[in-house]
């Protein structure tokens, strides 16, 4: 009797699970089906789901007005750059943090939060200004340094969190055995953290490959990443629901397929110490 | 010391040799729409007649880009050489000298064949500030076949009550078909650009002449009655999420028996490729009230700018001129044909036989550009520019505010006399807060 309730709730589980999936996916499979049905059939009315006239066209137009290669290349750089960066910074940062708290480590870890929620548009005048003044308008350098800098308080947050699940007596046992501030940051902590750190790194290159409004407003061509490439084939004003779809499933075909081959790493990353 | 002057002068000759083949990069920031990505594809007649002058363009959804070319232009960021505005930003921008006035079009430009709507909206103290590249008001787009099942004949010019009675009279909801699709996604260019000139045919204003906001006044209580009585009998479900796009595609696929929106739809509504009802579609203009002498049509044009900072001007000016004269029409013309030239700008134009053939949406569009007066919008008379649109900064905030309220009355989720307390209230704080209001 408990066999066959325990079957059913699996199974029922099981059900749930692929729904919720299927739905999470959907808003994808549809950009997906849509980037490959002509203009009029992306706006048919009922839609067609999957017996359509199957073309090429809009991967080929996006193609002949864009150099995808160019925005693709931006794109990694920034994210890539920005979250190396911002590692680099935050690790000492979350270890001072987690092993070192005074009374103020709470209220400067929600100072940090609380730049999350101002509106960016607030900032946007003074660092157009900055970066106008500074030559960084349209360029990698500046993109990766605000990237870096609005993903920061994520990156620390996010790894103070997996610190703290480390327990603070073995960086005592390092110390010791000798080892110094630096040698217990690589050697000790920083491989115990490497699930954290490593699923920190995955979600901020997701989060930097997705930011739009900074990348939008501070990059025209030169330093211009996937995001302007997507922003030039919408249109209020015109048919290009197809055109606009092929150039997203472009954009985000490089991060769905590094996202599917690290989700073992994210997953088990973004549990980590839950399962203690 | 002859040896040395010799070499000295040979470098100099060859720096200035140098200097004078140094190319000239435009960055030209641009809307994604069908007229401006084919005049991407047609520049090599600029480029081959300037090889001096290199294009680097940069293509973004509209409201992307306003965003991006005013906080350029107002941070003299300096990042654009040529803009792609339109008629809400001219007024605006050239009064606070941000924008180069175009003096230098050139000899063959003729600058007095632009349609005077569109010039008078482009200009500001008698100078151009911008040069049109397409131009376009709004009209009454409907079905012919659906209009005689109903026994009706649409007049060239209409008036709300005959609107009214043919939607009741084609709608046929257990078909799928709904006598009228207007717009209804809340936005200032959105469902306020249509609403603002339909308020415009019941003879009501955003402000009277001290900037009091109106909306308190019955002309407006009319309109949105109107619109959200109509919509509610004969529009299509969800029609409070519908913008031109969700329309467009409702009125193809043949679910709309009429549809009020911009000129730049006949090209697309008439595309035999795209749509079902092509040849089915007749164009009549844009309804009024009975006694009002203001239709509900607007005017719009996206035209090419100069920013004040840019230090190319003179390759910029070239780029525009050409962009916009007679001779790049026929290049479009000659290329893809006369039903795909940009339309609204140039009174020649409308008097070419051959466009006339191939645009059957042709003079009713010529007739709502002409009808739109954009420094008199309304009956009564009015403080600011713009006939879809209040020419001043603080109106795209406002109008959307005021957009979200009156697409909630459309959905149902409050009435229409709260609605228009609410853009009453909101409105006035917010000219007041801008200092408006004394």
């Amino acid at each position: 009797m408990a066999r066959a309730i325990n079957t059913r709730s699996k199974i029922t589980f099981t059900i749930v699970g692929w729904l919720c999936g299927l739905l999470l996916f959907f808003p994808i499979l549809w950009t997906f089906l849509t980037s490959f049905k002509t203009e009029g059939d992306a706006i048919a009315n009922p839609p067609y789901f999957l017996f359509f006239h199957w073309t090429l066209e809009n991967y080929i137009e996006v193609q002949a007005r864009s150099d995808y290669l160019h925005h693709f290349l931006n794109s990694v750089t920034i994210s890539v750059g920005s979250t190396v960066i911002g590692l680099i910074i935050a690790v000492p940062a979350a270890w001072a943090m987690a092993f070192s708290p005074t009374k103020h480590t709470k209220d400067v870890l929600m100072w940090m939060l609380s730049t999350k929620m101002m509106p960016a548009v607030g900032a946007l005048i003074p660092i157009y200004l900055i970066f106008r003044d500074w030559g960084l308008l349209d360029s990698r350098i500046g993109l990766t340094a605000i990237v870096m800098l609005i993903n920061l308080p994520i990156i620390v947050w996010m790894l103070y969190t997996y610190f703290r699940e480390i327990p603070g007596e073995i960086l005592e046992a390092a110390r010791m055995d000798g080892a110094s501030l630096a040698k217990e940051i690589i050697y000790v902590l920083t491989p115990m953290a490497v699930p954290g750190i490593a699923s920190t790194l995955l979600l901020n290159i997701i989060l930097a490959w997705n930011e739009a409004f900074w990348t939008l407003n501070l990059s025209t061509s030169k330093a211009a990443p996937l995001t302007t490439f997507i922003a030039s084939y919408s249109s209020p004003e015109g048919l290009f629901w197809a055109k606009l779809s092929a150039a997203s499933t472009l954009a985000i075909a490089p991060i769905l397929i590094m996202g599917w081959f690290s989700q073992k790493q994210l997953v088990r990353g973004l549990t980590f110490g839950a399962v203690k | 010391m002859k040896l040395k002057s010799l070499i000295l002068g040979a470098c100099s000759v060859l720096a200035m040799a140098g200097f004078a083949r140094a190319d000239t990069t435009l960055t030209i920031a641009t809307v994604n729409n069908g007229d401006m990505i084919r005049m991407q594809g047609l520049t090599d007649d600029f480029t081959k007649a300037n090889p001096d002058i290199k294009l680097n363009w940069v293509t973004l959804e509209e409201n992307v880009l306003r965003q991006k070319v005013t906080t350029d232009i107002a941070t003299k960021g300096g990042q654009f050489d040529v803009m792609t505005i339109g008629t809400y930003e001219v007024p605006i921008w050239a009064k606070q000298n941000w924008l180069l006035p175009l003096d230098n079009l050139g000899s063959d430009y003729d600058v007095d064949d632009l349609l005077p709507a569109i010039r008078s909206g482009l200009s500001a103290g008698g100078k151009l500030y911008a040069a049109p590249f397409y131009g376009e008001s709004s009209y009454t787009m409907y079905r012919k076949d659906l209009m005689d099942k109903a026994g009706l004949k649409m007049p060239d010019k209409p008036n709300w009550a005959f609107i009214r009675e043919a939607a009741d009279k084609m709608t046929d909801k257990a078909n799928g078909i709904y006598g009228i699709c207007l717009r209804g996604k809340a936005g200032w260019g959105e469902n306020m650009a249509f609403l603002t000139a339909m308020s415009n045919s019941f003879g009501a204003r955003w402000f009277d002449e001290k900037w009091h906001p109106q909306f308190d006044q019955p002309e407006w209580k009319d309109t949105l009655s109107f619109y959200v009585d109509l919509m509610k009998a004969d529009g299509p479900p969800g029609a409070s999420s519908n913008g031109f796009n969700e329309n467009l595609a409702l009125f193809q696929s043949g679910k709309c028996g009429m549809w009020i929106d911009a000129t730049v739809a006949g090209s697309f509504v008439t595309d035999p490729k795209n749509s079902k009802i092509a040849k089915d579609v007749g164009f009549a203009l844009a309804p009024n009230k009975e006694g009002v002498d203001k239709r509900a049509n607007w005017l719009w044009s996206w035209a090419l700018a100069i920013p004040a900072g840019t230090k190319k001007a003179e390759a910029a000016e070239k780029f525009v001129s050409w962009a916009t004269s007679k001779h790049y029409l026929d290049i479009v013309a000659a290329k893809d044909g006369w039903a795909n030239v940009p339309p609204g700008t140039r009174k020649s134009l409308y008097d070419n036989q051959k466009y006339l053939d191939a645009a059957p949406f042709a003079k009713m569009t010529l007739a709502s550009i002409k009808a739109a007066d954009p420094e008199h919008p309304t009956v009564k008379p009015v403080p600011y520019v713009g006939v879809q649109f209040v020419a001043i900064p603080e109106f795209q905030g406002i109008g959307t505010a005021v957009g979200q309220q009156f697409s909630a009355a459309l959905a149902g989720q409050i009435s229409v006399d709260q609605a228009l307390s609410s853009a009453q209230q909101l409105t006035t704080r917010e000219m007041t807060k801008a200092g408006y209001i004394k």
